[in-house]
């Protein structure tokens, strides 16, 4: 059975002027309950790989620049 | 390297005392056997990463059920519990947590927990429950998660993140011998052989699917799949009263608490559309959640957490501590909305269905010493059985199974597992990576929580259940035969959703045994709409035996604090009676 992509609008933003990951930083993605953070390899910089959030915040409160932004997940907002 | 590419690989290791989940249960459990033997090895193995797992990720607002000295007496909180779970309570569990529990607060304390107290020195202790007097907030309790961190450092405690736990093993005499776990980003997968295990793997929070349709909108942290549920199962241990669900009053769509236990001691109170109250007491329990269910569908719906009669400083005191600690982002949310307190109440529903002892009464059978029915194996916090355990029942639990498991550890050899066991369980969790073409994960638990929704959620009808169970018999043949993993991430979630499978199975079978009606809106069967004590009065017990799934009644044990029959009812009265 074929595969389709789906489209969804992740909640869980980062500023990559301010973030560090380039430098080292893993800290969002090590923190986060869901595992659902990781650095990209093509811009070295973290962000939301799976849309699977339970907007608790850890990301935010322990990114050492400020970067990570959490939003609700639209579905609930 | 691919994002999470799988990797080949399968090490062992091996531990005097295992503990499973580092959330709050865990790491207390952990540090308390490493304490009881210093020269012990303890494993904490976790799904996610300690320094900011499980419920209390973003730390807590306070203690819902402290036993005070000058407050409340252990037997007053027993006789509290007890008549707020409709009696089936074996009390020995209970009364042990009331008695132990005030030195695990002092314990935080010196942790760096602070606790509330007033101008003489004293605890700062608030009315929330129906009788007594149980509530103590925490005014630096985003702190916990780092206190309890330092406290694993320092005693050298051995952390293993990221690696959830699958199954347990057993020698051929019963007993426990380890676990087999999988790496969440590798699905390299790891043979812990221990001499005592200790399950503290959080509630089974993501059953439901919540009404919002986003599948990790949960009350519990979604991290909590029910996986110790399914291990316990499979391993054959016995599991008590499963039909008691948790459901609970939430802030509607955000689907967290709003807090009444934050809010209530201030003068805040639940209320219908017309702005009445209409329930007596703003405890969580399932008689209280029957009339909050039933205000919702009577027309005088929806219903509401009022703040906004009290004064301002008093809403922007609560406002600080509902978006500071515990679900931060609810003033997100709100803001959002556009809701601010002083003008607007809160819009509260109800939550999915879901396992959990922390707040209800659904959980792996154990006794007072945290011991399950194999020998061996412990459990502690949300998906042990002891009700209403809370967060301060998880840390005082943690700490007795700590104790005994190091106790049993101290006086027994490794138990040997047969290799045949690994490959069978590596042969299961690989399937779904080997297949090139199929179902993924998130289409079959977005299925199972549907129709767990669909025929399982209370009011139970057994017609219903009969029809929700052959349909979830079909997603589970689809997840055998059909699903796929891609990813090593992937995998984790195609492993979580066979718990959730599980745990559904378990909710059907064990709620079409018990043939009454009892913790109100947790098990209202419409074919046995009464309380039949003389029947069932009973725990049920619920494990797998020959391959199958099994029920069975267990006598209450005897009370060690007698309840009089005018105290018997005291939740049943929960509704307000219209004044003429
Ligand atoms: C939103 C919310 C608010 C609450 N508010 C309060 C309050 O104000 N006061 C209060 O007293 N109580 C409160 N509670 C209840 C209290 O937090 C819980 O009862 C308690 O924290 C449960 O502890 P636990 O150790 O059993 O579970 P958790 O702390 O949830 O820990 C379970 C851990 O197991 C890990 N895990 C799960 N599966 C696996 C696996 N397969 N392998 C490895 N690891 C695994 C998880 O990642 C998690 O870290 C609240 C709960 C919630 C969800
Ligand atoms: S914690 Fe902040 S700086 Fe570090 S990787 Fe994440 S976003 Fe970047
Ligand atoms: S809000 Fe929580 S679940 Fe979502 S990305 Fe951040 S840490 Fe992970």
């Amino acid at each position: 059975m074929p595969l389709a992509s789906y489209q969804t609008s992740v909640p869980v933003i980062v500023d990559d002027a301010k973030c560090i990951a380039d430098k080292g930083c893993t800290v969002c993605v090590d923190v986060c309950p869901l595992d659902v953070l990781r650095i990209s390899d093509m811009t070295n910089k973290a962000y939301m790989a799976y849309d699977e959030c339970w907007y608790c915040m850890p990301c935010e409160a322990d990114c050492p620049t400020g970067a990570v932004t959490v939003n609700i997940p639209y579905l609930l907002r | 390297m691919a994002l999470d590419q799988i990797v080949d690989g399968l090490s062992e290791v091996s531990c005097d005392v295992l503990v499973i989940g580092g959330g709050t249960a865990g790491p207390m459990a952990a540090l308390k056997a490493k304490l009881k033997n210093p020269k012990a090895n303890v494993v904490l193995l976790e799904k996610a990463n300690v320094k900011r797992s499980g419920a209390i990720s973003m730390g807590m607002d306070g203690l819902n059920n402290a036993v005070i000295p000058g407050y409340a007496t252990p037997e007053q909180y027993t006789k509290e519990i007890t008549i707020a779970n409709d009696g089936i309570v074996d009390q020995k569990a209970v009364y042990k947590y009331a008695q132990n529990c005030f030195e695990i607060i002092e314990e935080l304390d010196s942790f760096g927990i602070r606790f509330l107290k007033n101008e003489n020195g004293d605890y700062a202790v608030k009315k929330v429950h129906h009788i007594g007097t149980y509530v103590l907030p925490m005014p630096n309790g985003e702190t916990v998660k780092k206190a309890l961190y330092r406290q694993l450092r320092r005693a050298r405690i051995l952390i293993s993140n990221r690696y959830m736990a699958t199954r347990l093993l057993k020698s051929s005499d019963g007993r426990i011998a380890g676990a087999i776990s999988v790496n969440t980003r590798t699905a390299e997968m790891l043979v812990i052989k221990a001499k005592a295990v200790i399950l503290c793997m959080g509630a089974a929070g993501r059953l439901g699917l919540p009404t919002s349709g986003y599948m990790f909108g949960t009350y519990e942290n979604a991290a909590n799949s029910g996986d110790g549920y399914a291990m316990a199962y499979h391993a054959g241990a016995a599991l008590a009263n499963l039909e008691c669900f948790q459901i609970n009053p939430l802030i509607k769509d955000y689907n967290g608490p709003a807090c009444a236990y934050v809010a209530g001691p201030f003068g805040a109170y639940t209320a219908n559309n017309e702005g009445s109250r209409f329930i007596e007491c703003d405890y969580w329990s399932g008689q209280m959640m029957l009339e909050f269910y039933n205000e919702l569908l009577s027309g005088k719906g929806p219903v509401f957490l009022q703040l906004k009669h009290l004064h301002p400083d008093t809403i922007s005191e609560i406002e600080s501590t509902l978006h500071k600690v515990e679900r931060p982002t609810r003033g997100l949310f709100q803001q959002g909305r556009g809701v601010n307190y002083r003008s607007e109440s809160i819009e509260m529903h109800i939550s999915e269905i879901g396992f959990c002892s922390g707040h209800s009464a659904s959980g792996v059978f154990v006794d007072d010493n945290a011991r399950t029915t194999v020998p061996g194996l412990y459990a502690a916090g949300d998906m042990a059985s002891v009700p209403h355990n809370y967060m301060l029942g998880a840390f005082t639990n943690g700490s007795v199974a700590g104790i005994d498991a190091m106790e049993f550890a101290d006086s027994h050899d490794f138990a040997e597992f047969d290799a045949a066991d690994v490959a069978i369980e590596r042969d299961r969790v690989m399937a779904p990576t080997a297949r090139e073409d199929g179902i993924p994960p998130n289409q079959i638990e977005y299925k199972t929580r549907r129709l767990v929704n669909d025929y399982l959620q209370p009011p139970k009808v057994t017609r219903k259940y009969e029809l929700g169970m052959r349909r979830l018999a079909e997603a589970r043949e689809d997840m055998q035969e059909r699903m796929i993993a891609r990813n090593a991430h992937e995998l984790l979630r195609a492993l979580e959703v066979q718990s959730i499978m599980d745990c559904a199975d378990m909710a059907a079978h064990a709620s079409l045994y018990r043939e009454e009606s009892r913790w109100g809106l947790y098990h209202w069967r419409t074919d046995f709409p009464e309380k039949d004590n003389e029947n069932w009065f009973c725990h049920t017990l619920l494990s797998k035996r020959d391959g199958k799934m099994t029920s069975e009644k267990r006598a209450v044990e005897p009370y060690v604090v007698p309840i009089t029959d005018d105290e018997k009812d005291l939740y049943d009265k929960q509704r307000i009676r219209a004044s003429a």
